[in-house]
């Protein structure tokens, strides 16, 4: 019977892209190394990027297959929330995983997600940078203090039941990302908040897996006070809303 | 119930505790009047507490950095072969 359940999976794999010319060719052959012995789908969601993201796609889509690859872009940069209801349109997988193109989200940890979802049947997989096994490279201390500080926030006033909450590596069952993606309005990083503190209300299984998560954003700040501000209000929001 | 909603639940209880406490004379009067100073004092020294430990044992990986170039390496490698345009982005 389990392995019956096992070949009935096909997991659709949503990747926006924005200026991500070199990283997709790169994610997406470590894609294929690591998810071995289970029916995948990448959809790219590229913004209309003016580096040639779709053309190194294209290619992509000779070596892999078209049925493996699907490009479905957008005009322009119209915010990750849309992009996800835009893969979401075009996914035929009864689970959806989400990730960034950038390579701080490694593939190898896709065979963690899905076998962590067949274990315990949870409706969504988080990765958690914060767990044992989990962890950060490229982070000073500054950065590790706002995001430990603004955790130990969020933790108090709002009890989400899980390590990581402005993580963005997810694993969900498609039902249950459509069903929570409708009735959320936040935008960045909030987003991904206001996703995973809207499922945790609603009652939904979650389980967490520890993921590495490597910046390469080297040098760049992505923390300014507005963001600070950004934050506060997204976690007051959180707080009244959910 | 909306989560704010369970939070002012607890916030009632507790006020109603310390109402109680003034009401009777369990513990004196002087310290029953600071008990929401200590409360709140309290709650943010366990905050600070959780951030410390918290930055203290930060988990980090370095080696994974490393484990990325190669990772990268290897992928432009294939790439390559296969004709996709690995040029620098």
């Amino acid at each position: 019977m389990e392995q019956r359940k096992e070949e009935k999976n096909k997991y659709s794999i949503i990747i926006p892209t924005y200026n991500e010319r070199l990283n997709i060719a790169l994610i997406v052959y470590l894609i294929f190394k690591h998810v071995r012995d289970v029916e995948f789908e990448i959809i790219v969601v590229d913004d209309g990027s003016p580096d040639g993201t779709q053309d190194v796609v294209k290619q992509l889509q000779q070596v892999y297959g078209e049925d493996c690859i699907l490009l479905r872009p957008r005009p322009k940069k119209l915010g990750l929330g849309t992009a996800y209801i835009h893969g979401l349109k075009h996914a035929s997988g009864n689970f959806v995983v989400i990730m960034d193109a950038d390579l701080s989200h490694h593939p190898k940890y896709l065979p963690s997600f899905i076998k962590k979802q067949l274990e315990t049947g949870a409706s969504i997989v988080t990765g958690t940078r914060y767990a044992q096994g989990g962890g950060v490279h490229g982070w000073n201390l500054m950065r590790k203090l706002t995001s430990r500080g603004a955790n130990v926030l969020a933790q108090t006033l709002l009890w989400p039941g899980v390590s990581d909450l402005t993580g963005s590596f997810r694993l969900y069952k498609k039902s249950v990302l459509e069903d929570i993606i409708t009735s959320v309005v936040s935008k960045g990083y909030v987003f991904q908040m206001e996703m995973i503190v809207r499922a945790s209300r609603k009652g939904y299984h979650i389980e967490e897996v520890p993921i590495t998560f490597v910046d390469r954003v080297f040098g760049s700040s992505k923390l300014g006070g507005s963001e600070i501000v950004e934050y506060l209000k997204g976690v007051a929001y959180l707080l009244v809303t959910t | 119930m909306k989560h704010v909603v369970k939070i002012m639940a607890l916030l009632v209880a507790i006020s109603s505790i310390w109402v109680g406490l003034l009401q009777t004379s369990i513990i004196p009067h002087s310290h029953t009047w600071l008990l929401p100073i200590y409360f709140v004092v309290s709650l943010g020294c366990y905050g600070l507490l959780m951030v410390g430990i918290g930055l203290m044992r930060f988990p980090t990986c370095p080696q994974e950095a490393l484990l990325l170039q190669q990772d990268i390496i290897e992928a432009k490698e294939f790439l390559k072969q296969k004709g996709i345009d690995v040029g620098s982005d």
